[in-house]
C-alpha cells in the first residue's frame, strides 16, 4: 500500500510492479502506466486537506443561515454574523471563521438528491451514483494514484493519510485496490503523545527496537532456507521501509510537541483541532492528500442544537486556525482545503419527541467550503431557496466540485483510471453516468 | 508471579556456559537438568559445520506418487525436465493443512500429538479429521461469501438479516457437504423471500440487477469466465435467461421477494421464446416456464464444459495458490490450462463423485504434489508455474488476526460502520466466521480483506505492504496482545524450565520445535540484549510472529 518504489533498486522496483499487475489480475501492463500519468496541465495545488464531516452537517446551522425562515427552521441559531467579506453571513457559533472569510468560498448550492449516508458518501467522494458493476475510487485514492509514488512523490509518509480513522462507509480505493487505500494514523493527536499506530513505538527505546530487529533476522530460519525468494524479498523491502519510518526522521512529522504551545492552543486541544495541525505539518512535508475524518460525526437526528453548541466552536477554532496558519506560511496557495459532509440536514426542525429538535438527512441542497490551491476566497457560489430546501440558482453537483479540485491539481478530469479488467473508466463521470453536471467552479478558480 | 521473581535474580548471574544453551531463566530447581540440556545442545552444535536451514521444512529422499494427481503432475515434470521440491516435513504439513483446510492455526497440543504419532497414515487421518471440523465450514463459507458478495451494506445492500441468513445457508451447505451441483442449482432457481427462501439472495447480492448484470455474475461465479470479454451477442443471449426476474417489497421491513415474473419480456433477442446457451445450443421456452430453470439444468449437466472445470480449478487454486488455469476466474480459450490431462481428470472425478466437494479436497490434500516443501529445487518461476514447489502466500487477513488472537489468548472487536441496526459481536468472535462483509475491523482492511463488491478472486489482496509490517512490528495493538494477553503469563507459569518454555513458544507460533541453533540464539539474546526476563520472552514471541515463517503459508 505504501511501498516506496523510489528507494528500491530498479530491478526490484520492476518486480514489485509486475507482482502488482499480476495480482491485480489482467493485462494492465502498459495501459496502467499510461493511464496513471497526470496530464501536463499546470498544477496550482500540490496538496489537498479534506475535512470530512461525516453524518452530514446542517447547512442552515453552518454556512447557509436562514434567520428569516423563522424558529421552525433555524431554532435558537437565528442571529448569523457578518464576516470580513461584506454580505457574507455565517452561523453565530463560527466567529473565528467569520474573520477568515476572505480566504475561503462557500458553495451554497451543492446537490445530489440522495438521502442515505452510504450512497451519498459515495456520491460526494466519487462524483458518481452507486450501482453498476464498479465501485469507483474516492478523490483521495485518485490523487494518491496521480500524485503518489507513480508520479514522483518521494516521501516516506504515505501519500494518502487519514486522521485518525478510515471512513469505512465504502472502500475508499474502489477498484484501484487496497494499494490506494489511505493510511489511517489511529491514535489521538490531542493526547500528550500522538501514538500513530505502527510508526510511534509503544514504549520501546530505539536501542530495543534495533536489537529486536537484529533478533528477528537471526531467527529467520525460513528466510535463509529460501534465500532469493521474490515474495520474501518484497517482505524484506517492506520491512526496511517500515523501519525507516520507525527509526528515521520522517515519522517526526507526527510529533506535535515540536509546535509552539500557543499555536497548539489556537488550534484547540481537541482531536479535531490537533488533527488540523497535524494536517498542516503533513502538507509541509509534501503529502498530497490528507483526510480529517471528524470524530463523532454530524448525524444529529436528535437534539441538533445541543450538538451544535458543542461541535461548532471546536470546528471553528481548528478550521479557522488552519486557514490562517496555512496562509501565514505561504502554503494556502498550493493547498486545497475542502470541507463538507455527504449531505446537509433537513431545514425544518423535528421538534417532536423522540427527536426533540433534531434534523433529518437532506440531499436536496447543502453547503461546501473550499479554500486555497487556486480557489479564490470571499465568494459565494450559488444559493438555496428561502428555507434552504432546494437549489435556487447555480446547482453544483459533486462531480463539478471534484473535477474542479482535480483541475487545480493538474489531474485531467477526463483522463482514464486503470481498471482491473481494462474497461474504460474516466476520472470523473459524464452526464451519461446518471447525475447531471453543471460545470466546473470557474467563477472561483 | 514466582517465575518473574526468579528471573530478576537469575538474569544477573554470570552465564554458566557462554555462547551455548538457555540461561536467561535458570532456577535452582532445574539448573542441573538444564546443564545437561545445554551441554547436549553445545555438543550437537559443535558437530554442525554449516547450518542446514532447510532441515526443519522437508523430508529428504525419493518423492513417491500417492494418487492419480501425482501421476499426471509428475509426468509433466518429466516432460519439462523439472526437479520437484522434496516432500514437506511433518511439522510443515500439520501447520499447512490446518491453515489451508480450516483457516486455523493448530494449537501447540495438536501439533505435539501429530508429531508424536507413529501412524504411517497420520497425514491422511488428519485430513479426514479436518474436513469434518466446524472450522472447515467456517473457512470455506468465508471464501464463498467473498465470491457471492455476502455483505449487508453498500454497494451490495443485502441488509443485515438477509446477509446473516444467506451466510448461514452457505455455511451449512458446505458443512454438510451438499453436492455442489445442488448448491448451485438452489441458488440459480430460487424464488421467494430473502429472509425465508434464503438462496434467492444470490439475485440480490449484485450491484447490477439488470439481466446482463445477473448473467455476468453467473458466468463469473459458476463458469469462471469474464463475460465482459465475450462477444456482445453471447452475453445478450445469456442475459435472456435472467430477463424474467422480479423483485418486490412486502410490509415486513426490508423483506424482498425475488420471483419469476412471466409478464416481463421473455426469451431471446427478438423477444420470442428461442433461447441460446453460451455454448451455442438452442432451446425453446415453454409458456409459463422459468428460463432460470432451463439455464441451471444446462449448466450443471456433466456435458457442460464449464461447470466442473470452474470448481475443480478454483479449489486447486485455493489450496495450491495457483489455478491449473490462472487466473481461476478468467477462463477463456486463449488462457490454456497448465496441465490439461490433470484438469480433465479432476473434472471427471467431480462428476463421478456426484459433485462431492470434500472428495475433491481429500484427493488434492493427500497428493504428494500438495505436500511438497516450500523450498524449490528447480528454477523458482518454473517450479511455481508447474506445481513443483508449494508456494508461499501471506496468511489471509482473517486467518492472521485469528492466529494472533489464538497465540496470545486475546479477542478483537468487530463492528459495522453503518450504525443502525447496531452490530454487536461477542468476544472471541473469529474473523474467519464473520457472517457479513460489512462487519470488519481496521486490521482486516489493512491486510487486504476483500470488499465483497465484485466477486473477483483478485479482490483479496495478500501482498505484503510496509503499512502492514509497521502494524505487525510496531503497533500498540500487536504489542498489547503479546504483553497483556493471558497466554504469555500462562505459558510462563506452565513451563518453568526454559527449554520447555521456548519449545512451547515455537510450537504455539510456528507449529514446530526449535532447532538447536535457534535455542542458542534465544539464549544469547536473553543475556546480551536490553530485554531481560519477561521482556526477553516478549521479544521472542514478537520475533516469531514477525518471521516470514509465521506470516506466510508455507
Amino acid at each position: 500500500m505504501i511501498t516506496n518504489l523510489r528507494l528500491l533498486p530498479i530491478s526490484r522496483r520492476e518486480a514489485l510492479r509486475e507482482g502488482f499487475f499480476a495480482v491485480a489480475g489482467v493485462l494492465l501492463g502498459g495501459r496502467m502506466a499510461g493511464a496513471a500519468r497526470a496530464v501536463p496541465s499546470p498544477a496550482r495545488a500540490k496538496s489537498v486537506i479534506q475535512i470530512w464531516m461525516w453524518g452530514g452537517p446542517p447547512h442552515l446551522d453552518t454556512f447557509d443561515p436562514k434567520p428569516e425562515a423563522g424558529e421552525n427552521y433555524c431554532g435558537p441559531l437565528h442571529s448569523p454574523i457578518e464576516t470580513n467579506v461584506s454580505g457574507m453571513r455565517i452561523c453565530e457559533l463560527l466567529p473565528l471563521l467569520a474573520q477568515q472569510a476572505d480566504k475561503y468560498s462557500l458553495i451554497r448550492s451543492m446537490t445530489h438528491g440522495i438521502y442515505a449516508h452510504e450512497t451519498a458518501s459515495y456520491t460526494v467522494q466519487t462524483g458518481r451514483i452507486s450501482g453498476g458493476h464498479d465501485v469507483y475510487p474516492s478523490v483521495g485514492a485518485v490523487v494518491s494514484l496521480f500524485k503518489g509514488y507513480n508520479a514522483g512523490y518521494k516521501g516516506l509518509i504515505p501519500p494518502y493519510i487519514v486522521l485518525t480513522q478510515p471512513q469505512g462507509r465504502f472502500s475508499e480505493a474502489g477498484f484501484l485496490g487496497s494499494r490506494y487505500q489511505p493510511f489511517a494514523t489511529g491514535g489521538d493527536p490531542a493526547q500528550p503523545r500522538f501514538a500513530v499506530e505502527g510508526i510511534v513505538a509503544p514504549g520501546l527505546t530505539d536501542q530495543r527496537q534495533r536489537e529486536r530487529r537484529e533478533y528477528l533476522h537471526q531467527l529467520d530460519t525460513m528466510g535463509r532456507a529460501l534465500k532469493g525468494d521474490a515474495q520474501l524479498a518484497a517482505r524484506d523491502d517492506a520491512e526496511r521501509l517500515a523501519y525507516e519510518l520507525i527509526l528515521g526522521d520522517a515519522g517526526k512529522v507526527f510529533d506535535l510537541s515540536q509546535e509552539k504551545d500557543n499555536l497548539r492552543d489556537r488550534y484547540g486541544r481537541t482531536t479535531f483541532g490537533q488533527s488540523c495541525l497535524a494536517a498542516r505539518r503533513l502538507v509541509e512535508r509534501g503529502v498530497p492528500y490528507i483526510t480529517i475524518n471528524y470524530q463523532g460525526g454530524w448525524d444529529t437526528h436528535k437534539q441538533n442544537f445541543q450538538v451544535m453548541s458543542r461541535r461548532l466552536p471546536e470546528m471553528d477554532k481548528g478550521l479557522a486556525t488552519l486557514l490562517q496558519d496555512l496562509s501565514d506560511r505561504g502554503l494556502l496557495d498550493s493547498t486545497v482545503v475542502w470541507w463538507n459532509g455527504e449531505f446537509g440536514r433537513k431545514p425544518k426542525v423535528d421538534w417532536e419527541a423522540p427527536w426533540n429538535g433534531g434534523r433529518n438527512h437532506w440531499g436536496g441542497v447543502f453547503s461546501a467550503l473550499v479554500a486555497g490551491g487556486g480557489f479564490k476566497g470571499g465568494h459565494v457560489v450559488g444559493s438555496s431557496d428561502a428555507k434552504g430546501e432546494e437549489v435556487r440558482d447555480r446547482p453544483v453537483y459533486p462531480a463539478d466540485l471534484i473535477g474542479s479540485i482535480y483541475q487545480l491539481l493538474g489531474i485531467d478530469p477526463g483522463g482514464r483510471l486503470p481498471h482491473p479488467l481494462g474497461l474504460a473508466a474516466r476520472v470523473t463521470p459524464t452526464a451519461a453516468d446518471g447525475l447531471p453536471l453543471a460545470g466546473w467552479l470557474k467563477e472561483i478558480m | 508471579m514466582v517465575f518473574c521473581a526468579s528471573l530478576s535474580t537469575i538474569s544477573k548471574l554470570p552465564n554458566p556456559l557462554p555462547g551455548a544453551g538457555i540461561a536467561f531463566i535458570l532456577t535452582s530447581s532445574v539448573s542441573r537438568f538444564l546443564f545437561f540440556w545445554i551441554s547436549a545442545a553445545a555438543l550437537l552444535g559443535a558437530g554442525t559445520q554449516t547450518e542446514d536451514f532447510a532441515a526443519p521444512f522437508e523430508v529428504r529422499g525419493e518423492l513417491k506418487p500417492r494418487n492419480r494427481i501425482d501421476e499426471l503432475v509428475f509426468a509433466r515434470w518429466r516432460d519439462l525436465g523439472i526437479q520437484p521440491a522434496s516432500l514437506c516435513s511433518d511439522s510443515v504439513f500439520v501447520r499447512r493443512v490446518w491453515l489451508d483446510a480450516t483457516g486455523t492455526l493448530p494449537t501447540a497440543q495438536q501439533v505435539v500429538e501429530f508429531l508424536g504419532s507413529k501412524d504411517p497414515n497420520k497425514r491422511a487421518a488428519l485430513i479426514d479429521e479436518l474436513l469434518e471440523r466446524e472450522e472447515f465450514a467456517d473457512y470455506w463459507a468465508m471464501k464463498w461469501s467473498d465470491l457471492l458478495r455476502v455483505k449487508a451494506e453498500f454497494p451490495i445492500d443485502l441488509w443485515p438479516n438477509a446477509a446473516q441468513a444467506y451466510y448461514h445457508w452457505i455455511r451449512s451447505s458446505l458443512g454438510e457437504n451438499k453436492p455442489y451441483d445442488q448448491f448451485v442449482r438452489e441458488m440459480l432457481t430460487a424464488s421467494g423471500s430473502n429472509f425465508r427462501v434464503v438462496p434467492v439472495n444470490f439475485y440480490r447480492a449484485l450491484q447490477n440487477r439488470e439481466p446482463r448484470g445477473v448473467a455476468q455474475a453467473v458466468a463469473l461465479t459458476f463458469m469462471g469466465e469474464r463475460a465482459e470479454k465475450w462477444p456482445a451477442n453471447r452475453l445478450t443471449q445469456m442475459a435472456a435467461f435472467f430477463s424474467q426476474i422480479g423483485y418486490k417489497h412486502t410490509d415486513e421491513w426490508k423483506e424482498e421477494i425475488v420471483f419469476f415474473d412471466p409478464d416481463k419480456a421473455a426469451g431471446g433477442e427478438k423477444g420470442d421464446a428461442a433461447l441460446t446457451f453460451p455454448d451455442g445450443t438452442q432451446a425453446r421456452l415453454l409458456p409459463g416456464q422459468d428460463p432460470r430453470e432451463m439455464f441451471a439444468d444446462w449448466l450443471i449437466t456433466a456435458r457442460n464444459p464449464w461447470f466442473a472445470r470452474n470448481i475443480v480449478n478454483r479449489v486447486w487454486y485455493w489450496l495450491l495458490g495457483r489455478g491449473i488455469i490462472q487466473e481461476p476466474d478468467d477462463i477463456r480459450a486463449d488462457n490454456p490450462p497448465e496441465n490439461p490431462e490433470l484438469l480433465r481428470w479432476l473434472e471427471s472425478e467431480m462428476e463421478a463423485s456426484h459433485y462431492d466437494l470434500k472428495h475433491l479436497y481429500r484427493l488434492i490434500l493427500n497428493s504428494s504434489t500438495y505436500q511438497l516443501s516450500p523450498i524449490p529445487r528447480a528454477e523458482p518461476a518454473a517450479a511455481a508455474a508447474h506445481f513443483a514447489v508449494y508456494p508461499l502466500r501471506r496468511l489471509d487477513a482473517e486467518v492472521l488476526i485469528d492466529a494472533l488472537c489464538q497465540i496470545t489468548g486475546t479477542s478483537e472487536t468487530y463492528t459495522s460502520v453503518i450504525p443502525e441496526p447496531y452490530t454487536f459481536m461477542p468476544d472471541f468472535q473469529r474473523a474467519i466466521s464473520l457472517p457479513d462483509g460489512s462487519i470488519s475491523s481496521s486490521f482486516l482492511d489493512l491486510f487486504g480483506r476483500p470488499a465483497r463488491d465484485t466477486g473477483w478472486e483478485s479482490e483479496r489482496d495478500n501482498r505484503v505492504s510496509d503499512a502492514q509490517l509497521l502494524h505487525m512490528l510496531n503497533s500498540s495493538h500487536v504489542q498489547r496482545k503479546i504483553q497483556d494477553g493471558p497466554k504469555l503469563a500462562a505459558m510462563m507459569r506452565d513451563n518453568r524450565n526454559p527449554r520447555d518454555l521456548v519449545s512451547q513458544i515455537y510450537l504455539t507460533i510456528l507449529s514446530r520445535y526449535p532447532t538447536d541453533d535457534e535455542g542458542k540464539l534465544v539464549a544469547a539474546h536473553s543475556q546480551s540484549g536490553a530485554a531481560r526476563g519477561q521482556a526477553a520472552v516478549v521479544d521472542l514471541i514478537w520475533a516469531l510472529m514477525n518471521s516470514a515463517e509465521f506470516l506466510y503459508r508455507h
